[in-house]
């Protein structure tokens, strides 16, 4: 969103900030790593590309659209959390090993020598 | 049916949207839950009636919570059965107990494997779902209402595949996948203009897909002719061989787009002007391609063109074969029934397949150049990486490759030894039609590679989800492992020594 726009319609602006929130905020909810990086880096890049989409039609466009991705990662994150996998040796760090976060308990298994 | 669709899925997503207000009471008893299901499981098998017991009554999960757990651990018992060696499957209890006790950490191999096939986008499985939960019909069914949502569903997934090459929507037809619509192509157009007697020659390239290569050994059998091209050590073939091998008999040229295993593009628009000029049939095997390059038929001349949808993030089990129009193509089919797909390929279509492979074509063509953008600079991060160890190179030519497709020969260390030591990635030395095998690569020895360098290569395949952070632990785990192999190598003491081998006389034995 331009400036332009933000002074004009600013409660579209807001809608659209809000948007780009849910949609950041949903894709994170996939237990897949590959489909929650995917999410959030496709998201980023989508947005930052039509930053300066003047052309109102254009915005709402582009909004509807976001509004449809954000129905489907809804569905799509529930349907990833029910199936869930081990998780990847990457998400770890690059060690492959895990970091206790508060409270959790962590096991630690070498990978590769087994 | 419609009411309870979405409010189940609400329930569903609300259930999943607030971990942390489910969780609360949990984390007072963690050990609880975690007990539970495992005893429950193995208790009531067969029963129906939730048991009495003091434990279960201290549990305080509020009961749509209960209920759900129910369903997931039937789905649970269900889903382990199938589960296979290394694909360790976390019940779907693990988002209960999270909350309680981390998952085991770094289990599942980084996939670097995207020529064999690719992981379905979330958005075609969307697509897809409603094809498996409501929308039944028969696309070939005229008569009602069930058969026409399903065919208008199919039509519009023909459309995008076929946009997304640059054909007209009638002009494919739905297959189970790349090698059918290979074997059709080839077979199909070799037996229908071979019936005459005069054109009986086929011309394929050396490196092509083993279903390609079957096909032709299939067609030799049956008396035709067929010319294996060589191909340059980079990978790509000769333009002036395949002229002089072209002939008055030739029926079919059939090259493939990207190669599977080395990822070269084949110049396939000089091709397709060749055949074009002899008027000789041009078929492709696109499975590698569609979706990751631009293509376009009608600028390329190409005639026919195999399509896999589980290469471009669809579903596995069905592809699509190109077959032109005008001019006309013809083939003989290879599956003969109820006339479906313009009598090419009869048998009744899955929608929801075809729905999501038309899904995976529609999102392919609006992110081609988002996705080559980002495979590139993966694609170069690695390659860089990689070459920048000692004795080590790149197989194919390194401007006209698929940067998807990294083929890289690791010089004194053995190609199956360094994936089982790469146990924490998944790789392969090849094709995954021959990764059972312990052969070297046909297509490697077709570049003139020795025996010695087509075992020690090794194929990284990057997609759509890969991240950079794969691509550093991937980097870092190779640099490992690669050196100590080669430690244990003798060879490798040899070379450090400054022996060149090919001076060294191994004794007869």
């Amino acid at each position: 969103m331009s400036a332009a726009q933000v002074a004009a319609k600013p409660e579209s602006a807001q809608r659209v900030l809000s948007l780009y929130r849910q949609l950041l905020r949903q894709g994170s909810q996939f237990s897949a790593y590959n489909f929650r990086e995917y999410a959030r880096r496709r998201t980023r890049d989508a947005f930052r590309e039509n930053k300066a989409v003047q052309d109102e039609q254009k915005v709402k466009e582009l909004v509807q659209k976001g509004q449809k991705e954000l129905q489907m990662l809804k569905r799509q994150t529930v349907i990833s959390q029910f199936y869930e996998m081990n998780r990847l040796v990457v998400e770890g760090g690059i060690s492959g090993k895990d970091e206790a976060g508060h409270g959790e308990t962590t096991r630690q298994k070498d990978t590769g020598w087994d | 049916m419609a009411n309870i669709a979405p409010s189940a899925l609400r329930q569903a997503s609300r259930l999943a949207s607030k971990p942390s207000l489910a969780a609360a009471p949990r984390r007072s008893v963690p050990t609880l839950p975690r007990a539970l299901p495992v005893n429950a499981r193995a208790a009531c098998k067969r029963c129906y009636v939730t048991q009495t017991k003091p434990d279960h009554a201290q549990v305080q999960v509020d009961t749509a919570i209960r209920l759900d757990r129910a369903a997931l651990e039937k789905a649970g018992a269900t889903l382990e059965t199938t589960q296979t060696g290394s694909t360790q499957h976390v019940s779907p209890m693990a988002d209960v107990l999270k909350q309680a006790v981390k998952l085991d950490e770094g289990q599942r191999p980084i996939y670097l494997d995207m020529q064999a096939t690719t992981p379905v986008d979330p958005r075609v499985l969307d697509a897809m779902l409603p094809y498996y939960s409501g929308v039944f019909g028969n696309p070939h069914s005229r008569t009602h209402a069930y058969g026409w949502e399903s065919e208008h569903a199919v039509e519009q997934a023909r459309e995008y595949i076929a946009k997304l090459i640059g054909a007209d929507a009638k002009e494919i037809i739905f297959t189970s996948g790349a090698t059918e619509s290979n074997n059709m192509s080839i077979k199909g157009v070799a037996r229908f203009f071979g019936r005459s007697g005069k054109k009986k020659h086929i011309i394929t390239s050396q490196t092509e897909h083993k279903c390609v290569l079957d096909s032709c050994r299939t067609l030799q059998d049956e008396g035709f002719d067929v010319t294996y091209l060589p191909v340059n050590n980079n990978g790509l073939i000769d333009l002036e061989k395949l002229k002089e091998a072209i002939t008055p008999e030739t029926a079919l040229v059939s090259i493939m787009a990207v190669n599977n295993e080395i990822g070269v593009i084949q110049p396939l628009a000089e091709i397709g002007k060749i055949c074009r000029e002899k008027k000789v049939f041009f078929h492709t095997d696109a499975a590698q391609a569609v979706g990751k390059i631009p293509l376009d038929v009608n600028a390329m001349n190409v005639d026919l063109m195999s399509i896999s949808s589980h290469k471009i993030y669809g579903p596995k089990g069905i592809g699509a074969c190109y077959v032109r129009r005008r001019p006309r193509v013809r083939l003989e089919p290879l599956i003969s029934g109820g006339g479906q797909e313009r009598g090419l390929r009869s048998g009744t279509l899955a929608p929801a397949l075809v729905v999501g492979f038309g899904e995976a074509c529609r999102i392919a063509a609006e992110e081609i150049e988002y996705d080559h953008k980002r495979v590139k600079s993966l694609s170069d991060r690695l390659l860089n990486g990689l070459l920048s160890m000692e004795h080590t190179n790149q197989n194919g030519d390194p401007d006209h490759f698929y940067p998807g497709c990294v083929n890289v020969s690791f010089a004194y260390v053995e190609g199956e030894s360094l994936l089982m030591a790469l146990k924490d990635i998944a790789l392969s030395s090849g094709s995954a039609c021959t990764s059972a095998s312990l052969e070297p690569s046909y297509v490697l020895r077709a570049l003139g590679n020795s025996d010695e360098n087509a075992h020690s290569s090794i194929r990284f395949g990057i997609g759509r989800f890969t991240t950079e952070a794969e691509i550093d632990y991937v980097l870092k785990a190779v640099k490992e492992r690669v050196g100590f192999l080669r430690e244990l190598s003798p060879l490798w003491e040899l070379v450090q020594e400054g022996v060149d081998l090919n001076t060294i006389e191994w004794t007869q034995h």
